[in-house]
């Protein structure tokens, strides 16, 4: 026997009933080649340049799927900051380049592109003051376009102006989309800490360290980890550990196989696995019901930050021998509106934007598809963003915040986004004020990296 | 190339004898089978060799899952390598 009837089983009951599947291939395509004074030219260069790399890239995931029978639900493109791209044209004005990536995007038929994005974590060039002012244009007049802003890093501490600039960018981008709900904000990332490898959106780019094209794959499946965990119900919490850490080592082992085919095919470098739990608003899908899994009446009361450590620490001691290339965020997700049971889990009220603040100390990424209510204000909405790169600025990790201020929503309202995006309640937001902290601007300084207590 | 079948579904006469004509239509090789019936419920895990020249994957896969609707089971087409990545290290 070849095989154990019980392993294939197992195998095909994680694709058909469990959810396992592969979230995204994404192509990281280098546009450093693309600068040019005349904006029209640069945008010519952009569009040229990823129709040629990726022309291949959507074909070749369809092929992958039909074969190794694992849906691969995404296909994506991420590409060098268009902040450098765009630094040397005349205009100052990003948004054809915004424009030239959805064209590209929708021609060759991908997803998603990111890379509309800056890295400002000590402070502006000319490039990343031009695309920051551009984005809320660039999301409005575009559909798979996606922004990232890295305001701060363990390294450089938190550029402040940024950060209150992006409060101020956030609430604008609600507002020149707010007919479709304010849905700019879902495709615009505020991070700290940002990686160059990540292949999810909204926060991925082809960073300046990466090579000329790129393969990188999120898997995901917190579905089958839902699921192997019904069978240690009466188990400690160490043997729930090992039951994650087995089950994390077979979802990874398909990204990996996936990702090495991808790559050899699409005649491109292998990047990383992106070690994920990446939940979808489907039923069975979720990261918040593996938690109650564990023993929690409700995600997001007490214990939920211990369980979501141990779970986030087991998937990657899993992932880590099942791939040999491991990097971008790599962590349990935990977006609102994407994930069922984080959904209920508001709904119910045991779930408060607090608490996920919390959770995010422990795992990737950061406050992630959170509608909250219209009337909240930019310096709000800075000092959240300064919080949450507070925590990735001195634990070291990446955090990120995509919030979604819903012009006209109260609390107790809901938002569609539709699609892999869901659906999510408003969040209450507490009404002091940060108005006279965000106001000073300036940088946090890099933090000391010893006496760590 | 080695693929796997995965047939599911309520148990009837002549299940195996379809999919492995079929199989034979497309010059596939069967190396392996593994059959029960479970509460009334018909399983088999079935192995076999072929090549792409004597019928592509996409095209295999799309006759057994054709011929699965006749009978009324799911019938799943993959190639073998998933089933390495995940069980073997």
């Amino acid at each position: 026997m070849l095989y154990n009837v019980k392993d294939i089983l197992e195998t095909t009951s994680m694709i058909t009933q469990q959810n396992l599947d592969v979230r995204t291939i994404t192509m990281g395509i280098s546009l450093r080649d693309c600068g040019h004074p005349d904006m029209k030219v640069c945008a010519q260069k952009v569009y040229d340049k990823i129709c040629q790399k990726a022309e291949n890239l959507v074909k070749v995931g369809e092929q992958l799927e039909l074969e190794f029978g694992v849906p691969i639900i995404n296909k994506r493109i991420s590409v060098t900051p268009i902040s450098m791209v765009g630094e040397s044209c005349d205009s100052a004005d990003y948004v054809p380049l915004a424009k030239a990536l959805d064209d590209a995007g929708k021609n060759v038929g991908v997803n998603f592109v990111g890379g509309f994005s800056a890295l400002v974590d000590k402070g502006y060039t000319k490039g990343d003051r031009n695309l920051i002012a551009s984005i809320p244009e660039a999301l409005a007049t575009t559909d798979i376009v996606c922004s990232s802003v890295s305001v701060g890093s363990t390294k450089c501490g938190i550029n402040m102006d940024a950060v209150k600039q992006m409060g101020e960018i956030v609430k604008a981008t609600a507002e020149r989309t707010k007919h479709i709900d304010a849905l700019g904000c879902a495709k615009l990332v505020v991070f700290c800490n940002a990686v160059p490898d990540n292949p999810f959106m909204a926060g991925a780019f082809h960073g300046v360290t990466e090579p000329e094209t790129v393969i990188n794959v999120g898997v995901s499946g917190p579905g089958v980890v839902k699921v192997a965990l019904e069978k240690v119900r009466d188990g400690n919490i160490g043997e729930v550990a090992e039951v994650i850490k087995k089950t994390a080592f077979k979802i990874t082992r398909v990204g990996q196989m996936v990702a090495q085919e991808a790559a050899k095919r699409l005649n491109s470098q292998f990047g990383i696995i992106d070690l994920s739990l990446a939940p979808t608003p489907a039923i069975g899908d979720s990261v918040a019901r593996i938690l109650e899994e564990i023993g929690l009446e409700s995600c997001g009361g007490p214990g939920t930050t211990a369980t979501l450590a141990m779970l986030n620490d087991a998937v990657k001691k899993g992932g880590l021998m099942a791939s040999s290339y491991v990097g971008g965020l790599s962590g349990a997700f935990i977006p609102v509106s994407e994930d069922e049971g984080m959904i209920a889990a508001v709904e119910k009220g045991s779930l408060s934007l607090e608490k996920l603040e919390a959770m995010t100390c422990v795992c990737s990424v950061g406050l992630d598809m959170i509608a909250i209510p219209g009337d909240t204000s930019a310096a709000t909405i800075s000092a959240i963003i300064a919080d949450e790169a507070a925590i990735g600025m001195i634990n070291n990790k990446t955090t990120a915040v995509r919030v979604i201020p819903v012009p006209g929503k109260v609390v107790g309202d809901r938002v569609e986004f539709g699609g892999l995006l869901g659906y999510a309640p408003i969040i209450p937001v507490s009404t002091f004020s940060a108005e006279k902290f965000i106001s000073r601007g300036g940088r946090i300084p890099a933090p000391v990296r010893s006496l760590t207590n | 190339m080695k693929i796997v079948l995965t047939i599911v579904g309520m148990d009837k006469v002549g299940i195996i004898a379809k999919v492995s004509n079929a199989l034979a239509g497309m010059n596939i090789n069967i190396i392996n089978i593994n059959q029960n019936i479970m509460q009334g419920f018909f399983n088999m895990v079935l192995i076999a060799e072929m090549s792409e020249e004597s019928a592509p994957l996409a095209v295999a896969k799309e006759t057994m899952t054709k011929l699965g609707e006749e009978i009324g089971v799911e019938i799943r087409l993959q190639s073998e390598e998933i089933f390495t990545a995940m069980h073997r290290i």
